[in-house]
């Protein structure tokens, strides 16, 4: 058997909602053991969040929360009893990594601070995640996802420029930020395992959205512009969403590629001399339009993708989920994995980010809540009895 | 150690946006990153070799001499890297590289598919010159597969991926783009963390490997929920603009200032329980309308949000967009200024936790950039240095590293294998 990238990683995931998740997800599929403790009880709160088999909401069956958890153990630990406390520490002693996303504060509340676990296990990476950081004036502010597009800054730039900003779908900022926060936490524990001194890292989802989202933030600090929402255009033109005979396609032409299209549509609209140079098309983009909708209007969305990439023209398909699920090249590279669940029986799900040559990814499935509790306790030394009694006084 | 990178060399090939970024972050955690373009072919972020109006920025909005050296998104791309060129194209370039390969760790790039194996410098010909060498290749759908070959820029990738089709004002409306091109430093974050995980791997058994990344799936990972709800429920998502399925009210209200960008301003509120609607009330005063039965729900508040959306921003709209944010925070409701970007660089919170960066550039001055993905307390993300001008290090990494004499490279500069002036048609995507 293949090993995988982190197998010999051992993360403690005191995680919840999204952006934590993702990050301890990415760090699970690389083969690492992650273990995620949840509150006894009810656990993590996307176990409540849809979408739901067959609409029915059901704790362990919320498609959110498996996508977020694949390859995770989970054991249940209530943190608020000295005991459950005095079990963590336990736990902390013997891991590379730990990974939570509480308010700022609450760790500490607890006795878990990054000073205390240092002490314990000097080697630990602790990556704390938070809406806006452990200090400043926005600290105890309340976020929901569109408060973090909002404050991202990628919300004042995306939409048409006479209506309101626009959110993106999904959960874009959180996901964003377990994503970059994982990348921050491997470098931590590279040099961990280089020095033998682990460190706090800290991450907020502003923060990251804010050294993410770039341009409005460069042009202010460049030349002191402001960036403003251009709807489906771009900088250069054509480049964004057009529509077609039967759905959406997009096109994104420099120069070069702007010569093969002119090839491809080859009609004296499209050869107009006027919009035959970048800066010509960017003055006159109505021009652009109408040259280009002729021809778009003729063709479906598959015609024009693969006509266009046939020339090497990087046309692309507005895909939706059902698009995706059917796409050619996401099932040539196993991009879905078929996965058994004890509560869903078989899921597709979608899989690893890349394919790696040495190390596959570790899909596995998400934790039923409290799962892993005897493994990973009969481990510490506890017996059947104990967790018995443990679970009698609401530690686990 | 300083850093958690050092001692790591990385040959990057990263072109445009998602491949640069990725250089970056291994670059910011402290990787000795050698950007590799030519005089033939440099990297298109760039800009062009002629500056054209509206097309990029500037410091101080001036192109200056060299336009090349200086666009803004460039530097911010590109800080903390060294930069050489040299012409692949030629076998004394190639032979070149190699030795640079030997004492190299990583490869990157994001061509079109088929560029490396052209250069003969695939991952089989790489690993023959470096066998522990970790090599990451990112074309725009991944290097297998029918459409292999097909090309893509970080805009393409949000249509592809799928969020765009799941992003608009409403069904009707169409999908909507996002304001910049989200798949670029998406897929170029999921490779820097694929790549440590590579180097952790290769510390612990002496392997390296090849990574070939698909932008368009590792963006699409992003949209999970969506995607499970398919699978399981086979239910495509609506586009619903600002709204909620869940919450209401919730969206984006138009505050006191202009009707236009870039003097509109905006604050979004979202609004999660009962109590918090009680909340929002007195923030507001509790005016008449509030107290109406239809609001008084959550499920009431869903299905009269029209309404609701268009009372609440008769409030908003007596009101600046940053004030409407600390009151209904004071009152405990999640609500956010929609920041522009002049708003983000003059903020109070950033500017306390001290998020902006600077660094000096010989050709540009002083800048600023904004913080890193995340800080790290005892090894923390800097500016060393700005991006690199076109060739800046060739004296280093091949005087210095690779040992070459002044009159070699001066042979080089001859026959145009390296230099640092770009030759026409250098910017060849403009």
């Amino acid at each position: 058997m293949q090993e995988h990238a982190l197998s010999d990683v051992r993360v403690l995931d005191l995680t919840w909602h999204i952006a934590g998740p993702y990050c301890t997800k990415l760090l699970a599929g690389l083969g690492a053991d992650v273990v995620k403790i949840e509150r006894p009880g009810g656990g993590d709160p996307t176990r409540r969040t849809g979408p739901f088999l067959k609409d029915e909401p059901h704790p362990e069956r919320s498609g959110l929360f498996h996508h977020l958890n694949t390859g995770k153990k989970s054991i249940t630990l209530n943190l608020k009893t000295a005991s459950g406390v005095n079990i963590f520490r336990e736990l902390v002693r013997d891991v590379d990594i730990l990974v939570e996303n509480f308010r700022p504060g609450v760790m500490a509340s607890f006795g878990l601070d990054y000073e205390t676990l240092d002490k314990l296990n000097p080697r630990l990476v602790m990556t704390s995640i938070s809406n806006f950081g452990s200090s400043g004036p926005y600290r105890d502010y309340k976020m929901t996802e569109i408060v973090a597009d909002a404050m991202g800054g990628l919300m004042y730039v995306s939409g048409e420029p006479d209506r309101q900003p626009l959110k993106q779908a999904g959960s874009q900022a959180q996901y964003q930020t377990g994503l970059n926060t994982f990348v921050a936490t491997i470098a931590a524990l590279y040099y961990a395992n280089e020095t033998g001194i682990g460190q706090h890292v800290e991450s907020s989802i502003m923060e990251t959205m804010n050294s993410v989202v770039q341009y409005p933030v460069i042009a202010y600090l460049y030349q002191e512009t402001i960036e403003t929402r251009r709807g489906n255009v771009g900088m250069i033109h054509p480049w964004g969403i057009y529509f077609c005979k039967d759905g959406y396609i997009g096109i994104a032409a420099t120069s070069p590629l702007w010569q093969q299209l002119v090839d491809l549509i080859d009609t004296p609209e499209i050869r107009d001399e006027k919009i035959s140079t970048l800066l010509g098309r960017i003055l006159d983009r109505d021009a652009v339009d109408a040259a280009l909708y002729p021809w778009l209007m003729d063709h479906t969305r598959e015609e024009i993708y693969h006509a266009g990439q046939k020339k090497g023209i990087p046309f692309s398909l507005v895909r939706t989920p059902e698009d995706l699920l059917n796409a050619p090249q996401y099932r040539a590279r196993g991009f879905w994995v078929e996965v058994e669940h004890p509560e869903m029986d078989r899921l597709t799900c979608p899989g690893a980010p890349a394919l790696m040559s040495e190390t596959p990814w570790q899909m596995g499935r998400a934790p039923l809540l409290g799962e892993h509790n005897e493994e990973v306790y009969s481990k510490l030394g506890y017996t059947k009895d104990d967790l018995v009694k443990l679970r009698e006084r609401g530690v686990i | 150690m300083k850093l958690p990178l050092e001692g790591i060399r990385v040959l990057d090939h990263g072109m445009i946006w998602a491949g640069p970024w990725l250089g970056k972050l291994l670059a910011d955690f402290g990787a000795e990153v050698i950007k590799v373009e030519s005089i033939q072919v440099f990297d298109m972020s760039r800009g062009p070799i002629v500056a054209i109006p509206g097309v990029a920025i500037y410091p101080g909005g001036d192109p200056g001499e060299k336009s090349y050296n200086r666009r803004a998104v460039f530097h911010y791309w590109n800080q903390n890297k060294y930069g050489i060129t040299l012409d692949l194209t030629r076998p004394r370039a190639v032979d070149i590289y190699q030795r640079l390969v030997k004492i190299s760790d990583v490869v990157t790039e994001n061509f079109p598919p088929g560029v490396m194996r052209k250069f003969g410098l695939d991952y089989p010909a790489l690993r023959e010159v470096k066998p522990d060498i970790i090599m990451l290749s990112m074309p725009g759908y991944g290097a297998s597969g029918p459409e292999k070959d097909y090309r893509a820029f970080g805009m393409s990738q949000e249509q592809m991926c799928g969020i765009a089709a799941l992003t608009g004002y409403s069904q009707e409306a169409g999908p909507m783009k996002s304001g910049m091109d989200y798949g670029d430093p998406t897929a170029g974050a999921f490779a820097a963390g694929l790549i440590m995980a590579a180097l952790h791997y290769r510390r612990r058994t002496g392997k390296g490997q090849w990574i070939d990344v698909s932008q368009s799936e590792a963006t699409s990972l992003l949209i999970g929920e969506a995607l499970m709800d398919y699978t399981m429920n086979r239910r495509i998502w609506q586009r619903m603009g600002n709204r909620h399925p869940s919450m209401a009210p919730h969206g984006c209200y138009r505050c006191r200032g202009g009707e236009q960008p870039p003097d509109d301003r905006w604050v979004v509120i979202a609004v999660s329980s009962d109590e918090e609607w009680q909340n929002l009330c007195s923030a507001m005063g509790n005016p008449t309308w509030a107290k109406d039965e239809r609001f008084a729900t959550t499920l009431g508040r869903l299905k009269n949000c029209e309404e609701l959306d268009r009372l609440i921003e008769g409030w908003t709209i007596q009101h600046d967009h940053y004030e409407v944010m600390q009151i209904l925070q004071r009152a405990g409701v999640a609500a956010g200024a929609v920041l522009s970007g002049q708003e983000i660089v003059e903020d109070t919170h950033l500017k306390e936790r001290g998020f902006f960066q600077t660094g000096t550039h010989s050709e540009v001055g002083k800048v600023t950039h904004p913080g890193p993905i995340a800080r790290l307390s005892k090894t923390p993300v800097t500016i060393r240095n700005l991006a690199p001008a076109l060739g800046e290090h060739n004296e280093y990494v091949f005087g210095e590293l690779l040992g070459m004499s002044r009159e070699e490279m001066s042979a080089l500069e001859r026959e145009q294998i390296i230099g640092a002036a770009p030759l026409p048609g250098a910017d060849r995507l403009y």
